[in-house]
């Protein structure tokens, strides 16, 4: 048997802050086989960046390892010599982690950081700059040698991410590891590194430690997965097994905060787990999850459990493993619907445009949008980077002033296009959920002086009655009222950005802009923070345009789709018939790429290139160049109009509907056929 | 077991940074027993004891002439020496203590305040104002801030309140500078695009909002340019700008007796010299710590 | 590049403009009436009107402003009043000595602060590095009269290695020169090493925290060939900026220096003309001053456009 390309044994690592040792890890064992992919789940905190810095030998300076092992192919690497570990580290272990920008020397060309990779191999100047090469044709890099001639800011960001593949793979290592390698980039791009990773591993036969939040890539790309809660592995197991037969009451409560499978929020609420994530170096006697579980009893406190088999190589750090799918629900299984007032749209845009002068040129970011916005009705707002939405939400508050001719109305009103000209009214009834709760809530300022500060300006209110309203918005957003008194930089992520509801809700506002609300927060988290939003939706009658980058949660959260590329509305619909289909090409390949936690009932949908800047953007329909399903010369020629082509059902597209329809039929019956033989 | 010390890999930081009171005063606390930070205090301590206690500790008369006894050596009698007219060194030194005590920090206070406020109004607003104020702080600024005090000094002649206006106009710019940079980086938070939501007016936006968070940079540049104000002191009276010839004055001590160095009569030079360094060099190591607090 | 450079450019010249404005108006605005100050409060009005009319200070003010402009142009600075000479035959040497003088005290100091920043920046929070560090600053906040006064004491008087005054007798050879030069500029290296080492230590430091530099350790290269390699080219990036700042300091804010050891420098002559009242001579050397300043800075952009691949190739695709 030979040996394992990784092993951890029990191993146990602290920081030491201010002084006090706090535990990150607290023995984690799992192993890796040769040529394996095995995924590290977790959220943060539970230690998995430390677990893969402590295989790399790079730990900052304040860490210390405490006990345990790590065994590279057998031999033991904690035992080993500073010049030992970097010969490892040139021949044997590479790691890819996120940002690619940063992990490029912006002084340095590209061409010179890949050969120096060869160069600690022995190998030769000029032999070194052919395998660079060869080494980024196979990172689907269509013109190595120019690529090579660059410096890394002059690339795109998946560009950028390639390089880094390529600088990862070159030296063939025994053992890769990712550590959230695709965050930050666009979904379209994040598929195309995906796929290039898993085709690469399986060519080169490497092992992968593969680390992400994200439970649907790691069901993608992984065969085995770990669960890592609080420094602790509670789950280990296949991959798919794991996630479709949980065995964790942790793992559970994970995978049900997720929207999974079309579902929708009138179907059911997502449930989320109690409590909070532990501090860093939290003393937790007996089970580490036990304070947050909803099974927990006794013996969960006293003593904590070993890992139990559960069949089939896997196991469970749970004294009631057998009944984890049994963990009661925390949040309520159905929330009250609302009902989507039809009638005179409350919020209208009409030729909406917004061009940007950069370095002399005209940057189009808005090119004619044309929406409306229902009482009652949320709108979900899809697309990737330069498409426009940012713009938009901007352009809608009146942080921006749209183009000469472009309209606005609230409630039949005409919208100003800054909002120092708008009415009070006006004000108070359009507000934000900004995407970053750090940087939403003024650091300086206690809780209740911010949402106080709303009341006052927006409603007018002051003293005792202002208090009251600031206690009663605290209810309605269950944030505990003791900590009114708090200042922003004392609150967990979840606690601020309900803050920030809070506050967008002082008003009475009558449209919220939910700008990626719960994208910078963990997945428990964003669970709780949805079922907020979609309660309040409901019992205040507000209208939503929900900006989200994951499909998942906005077809959960959404009535209503809009599908932004390039600046232009390509598609809008009702919530299903944008994702069920017919939709449009853009829609039907961003949907293709998004990895789910089902697994692949549909073909990959590959686009072609990167997306075009918005300073030059393509003639005709924009997204010709990358379109899977380009007619001909008319796409090139002719930007079709955005056109009802179904009752309800905008698109943007020279195809007509019906051959949309199916053609797309037939994909989907192809895909079904391949899944099931 | 220990890793590998890597030099160059950086500390981690926990995830949620808890800025309770506890220990936003255990900050303070190790503030207070940073040796930098103790030995700061102690050399500004001393001079402000002398600013002012002045008269009231001075063994001797510090303007007293006594021709007699001029250019006496370190003695018993007096210890840092005698003078040019025979007046006791180490009483002037400790007297001169409260001309630039009074003169800096109030000039320093001034141009903080001035420099803050423009610093604000061009960070928060940019466009044109800001364009056209940056010109002319940097025009000001390629002249030596001493040359343009200088040439202040010189048409408005000196007093204790021309120094302090002087001097806080001449810091202005720099510190503006300074301040806009800070204001630069906070305007871009969203909590400020809030504040525009809630049709918030610019001052509020400016002074309520953003200044809080900048207390930090403002309070290091503050102390910075403290030292750089009793230097700036010490130099104009060094080149006949004292604010009032009439009492003992450090820079003006050196200017009338350097002269005399090569007489070999170092004692009234040497001594006002240490006053002003180690007065400056107190408040920097101060200031240093103060930067170190705000930099974790 | 192009553009970057031209943006500076055109920055430059408009601050330029404004600073003559300032220098104008400082100089000849300020004191108010030129005849009368030079010929005093007893002189007659009719004379007083006569030398006015004489100097051209009768004139409008726009006038006046653009008279001395346009013979910057020519070459032509004005005529000192306390001299009687033309100014361009006092400010060249002046420059000459303050140029010497300044490029001897870089050509000391800049090498010894960016070695200094750097070994702390690698040493950090050590020993080393808290005495380069705070050792740099202490010296570095002296004021430099202070500091000149001590040198003078200790090299000149009780030790005796060096002359006190820096004006080398005429016609010495380089050597001698230097040798007159060296407390000066002793002072000057004391003065400026604490704050360019702390600049260079502060740009090594974000160097070997970025996450590029752990790209480079973790493909396993030495230490020693991280350092060279990949963390060098990016810390003294903003060496250079402030090192081009220091410029307008050295060439005309020493007054004081030049004071103390007896150098005929720009500072010096700023010093006197503001003294005499000497308009033309202090407004043309204050503004060649801030054009010195200028430039250096110019020359500190191009450099810096050179250095950082990120201006100097913009962003293409």
């Amino acid at each position: 048997m030979t040996d394992a390309a990784i092993e951890l044994q029990d191993l146990q690592i602290a920081y030491t802050v201010r002084g006090i040792d706090r535990r990150v890890l607290r023995g984690v064992s799992f192993s890796i086989g040769q040529g394996e992919s095995y995924g590290l789940v977790g959220e943060s905190g539970c230690g998995k960046t430390t677990a893969a810095f402590a295989i790399m030998r790079y730990l900052p300076r304040n860490a210390k390892i405490q006990s345990g092992s790590i065994r590279l192919n057998g031999e033991d690497m904690l035992a080993m010599s500073g010049a030992k570990v970097r010969r490892l580290q040139a021949t044997t272990l590479s790691m890819v982690y996120q940002n690619p920008a940063s992990a490029l020397n912006p002084s340095i060309r590209v061409g010179p950081q890949l050969a120096e990779v060869f160069g600690l191999l022995g190998v030769a100047k000029e032999e070194a700059a052919h395998r660079s090469e060869a080494m980024l044709h196979k990172v689907q890099i269509s013109d190595p040698q120019q690529v090579m001639r660059r410096y890394p800011h002059q690339l795109s960001g998946g560009m950028q991410q390639r390089v880094v593949i390529a600088m990862a793979l070159a030296k063939n290592p025994t053992l890769l590891i990712l550590d959230e390698p695709t965050t930050g980039l666009d979904a379209t791009v994040e598929a195309e590194v995906l796929d290039l990773i898993a085709a690469l591993r399986q060519e080169f036969g490497t092992s992968v430690l593969f680390i992400s939040h994200n439970l649907a890539v790691i069901a993608k790309m992984c065969e085995r997965v770990g669960v890592l809660y609080a420094g602790r592995l509670v789950e280990e197991g296949v991959a798919q097994e794991v996630f479709r037969d949980p065995r964790h009451p942790y793992t559970v409560g994970l995978l049900r905060s997720i929207p999974r499978g079309g579902v929708r929020k009138d179907e059911t609420a997502l449930d989320t787990i109690p409590g909070f994530l532990p501090r860093l170096g939290a003393n937790l006697p007996g089970c580490v999850f036990e304070p947050r579980c909803g099974l927990a009893k006794e013996i969960c406190r006293e003593q904590e459990p070993e890992l139990y088999p559960v069949g089939n190589g896997r196991v469970s750090r749970c004294h009631f493993h057998d009944r984890a799918q049994e963990l009661p629900r925390a949040a309520p299984t159905r929330l009250p619907a609302a009902q989507t007032a039809n009638g005179r749209p409350l919020l209208e845009v009409a030729n909406g445009s917004k061009t940007f002068k950069q370095d002399g040129q005209d940057v189009r970011a808005l090119v004619d949008i044309s929406l409306t916005v229902r009482p009652g009705e949320v709108l979900g707002l899809v697309g990737e980077s330069g498409s426009g939405k940012t713009t938009l939400a901007r352009v809608l508050l009146g942080l921006t002033a749209p183009d000469e001719g472009s309209r606005l109305a609230l409630d039949g009103e005409e919208l100003a296009g800054k909002v120092e000209k708008r009415s009070q009214e006006q004000v108070r009834s359009l507000q934000i959920v900004f995407q970053n709760p750090d940087g939403a809530l003024n650091r300086r300022h206690s809780v209740r002086r911010i949402v106080g500060r709303a009341l006052e300006k927006l409603l007018g209110l002051g003293g005792r009655e202002r208090d009251e309203r600031t206690a009663q918005l605290a209810e309605s957003v269950r944030f505990d009222q003791t900590l009114l008194g708090a200042k922003p930089a004392q609150l967990s992520g979840g606690l601020k950005q309900r803050v920030a509801i809070a506050r967008a809700f002082a008003g009475d506002p009558r449209i919220v802009l939910c700008d990626e609300p719960t994208s910078a927060l963990d997945v428990s988290v964003q669970a709780a923070i949805l079922n907020l939003l979609v309660e309040l939706q409901t019992q205040k009658g507000v209208s939503y345009v929900f900006i989200s980058h994951d499909l998942g949660v906005v077809r959960y959260i959404s009535d209503r789709i809009a599908v932004m590329y390039l600046g232009r509305l390509q598609e809008v619909g009702d919530a299903e018939t944008v994702f069920g289909g017919p939709h449009h090409p853009y829609t039907e390949a961003l949907l293709s790429a998004v990895p789910t936690l089902e697994g692949e009932d549909r073909t990959r949908i590959r686009l072609e290139g990167e997306i075009p800047s918005a300073a030059n953007p393509p003639s005709g329909c924009v997204f010709h160049t990358r379109c899977p399903r380009f007619l001909g010369e008319i796409c090139v020629q002719e930007e079709p109009p955005l056109a009802e082509v179904e009752p309800g059902h905008l698109m943007r597209c020279h195809i007509p509907v019906d051959e949309l329809r199916r053609l797309q039929g037939e994909a989907r019956a192809v895909a079904q056929s391949k899944t099931t033989t | 077991m220990t890793t590998i010390d890597d030099q160059a890999a950086p500390i981690a930081i926990p995830i949620r940074p808890d800025e309770t009171k506890a220990e936003r005063n255990e900050r303070l606390r190790l503030l207070a027993r940073s040796p930098t930070f103790l030995l700061g205090s102690i050399l500004v301590g001393v001079w402000i004891v002398c600013a002012i206690l002045g008269n009231l500790i001075a063994p001797h008369d510090p303007v007293a002439p006594d021709i007699l006894s001029k250019f006496e050596g370190p003695s018993g009698a007096h210890l840092f020496g005698t003078d040019k007219l025979g007046q006791d060194v180490l009483s002037r030194v400790i007297v001169g203590a409260r001309s630039i005590l009074v003169v800096a920090p109030l000039a320093t206070i001034l141009g903080t305040v001035l420099g803050t406020t423009i610093g604000l109004v061009t960070g928060y607003y940019r466009g044109f104002v800001d364009e056209a104020t940056m010109r002319v702080v940097d025009a000001v600024l390629a002249i030596p801030l001493i040359i343009t005090a200088l040439l202040a000094v010189t048409a408005v002649g000196p007093s204790r309140k021309t120094l302090v206006l002087v001097i806080g106009f001449v810091f202005t710019p720099i510190i503006a500078k300074t301040v806009r940079a800070a204001v630069l980086g906070e305007a871009q938070l969203e909590y400020v695009q809030a504040a525009r939501l809630r049709n918030e007016r610019g001052p509020y936006v400016m002074f309520v909002e953003i200044l809080p968070n900048v207390t930090g940079p403002i309070i290091v540049e503050f102390t910075v340019r403290l030292g750089y104000a009793i230097f700036t002191v010490a130099t104009l009276a060094f080149l006949g700008f004292a604010a009032d010839p009439t009492i003992p004055d450090w820079g003006q001590d050196i200017s009338t007796h350097y002269q005399s160095i090569n007489a070999g009569y170092w004692w009234p030079v040497l001594f006002p010299s240490l006053a002003i360094a180690t007065l400056i060099v107190g408040i920097n190591l101060i200031a240093d710590a103060i930067a170190q607090l705000f930099e974790r | 590049m192009g553009r970057f450079l031209l943006t500076r450019l055109g920055l430059a010249a408009i601050t330029l403009l404004l600073l003559s404005v300032l220098v104008f108006v400082g100089t000849n605005l300020l004191p108010g009436d030129v005849a009368r100050r030079k010929l005093g409060n007893t002189a007659s009005q009719a004379s007083v009107d006569q030398l006015n009319h004489q100097l051209g200070t009768d004139k409008p003010i726009l006038v006046q402003y653009w008279n001395w402009i346009s013979g910057l142009f020519h070459g032509d600075l004005g005529t000192s009043l306390s001299y009687r000479l033309p100014v361009s035959e006092l400010i060249g040497p002046a420059l000459t000595h303050s140029l010497k003088l300044a490029a001897f005290a870089f050509v000391m100091v800049v090498p010894l602060a960016i070695l200094g920043g750097i070994v702390a920046a690698l040493k950090r929070d050590k020993l080393t590095d808290r005495v380069i560090t705070i050792g740099g600053l202490s010296l570095t906040v002296v004021p430099e009269f202070v500091t000149g006064i001590m040198l003078i004491l200790v090299f000149g008087l009780w030790l005796d290695l060096f002359p006190v005054s820096a004006n080398a007798p005429d016609g010495s050879n380089i050597l001698t020169q230097l040798k007159y030069l060296f407390l000066p500029a002793l002072t000057l290296v004391i003065v400026l090493f604490g704050y360019i080492s702390r600049i260079t230590r502060a740009g090594t430091i974000e160097s070997l925290d970025a996450d590029y530099t752990r790209t480079a350790v973790l493909k396993g290269l030495p230490r020693r060939t991280v350092i060279r390699r990949h963390v060098l080219r990016n810390s003294l990036l903003p060496t250079i900026a402030v090192i081009a700042t220091q410029t307008g300091y050295l060439i005309g804010g020493l007054v004081v220096i030049e004071t103390l050891f007896n150098y005929p420098g720009m500072g010096r002559l700023i010093f006197t003309a503001a003294n005499a009242k000497d308009f033309p001579l202090l407004a043309s050397s204050v503004l060649i001053v801030g054009i010195v300043f200028l430039i250096a800075t110019l020359l500190a952009d191009v450099a810096y456009s050179l250095l950082n691949p990120r201006i100097r190739y913009a962003t293409a695709e």
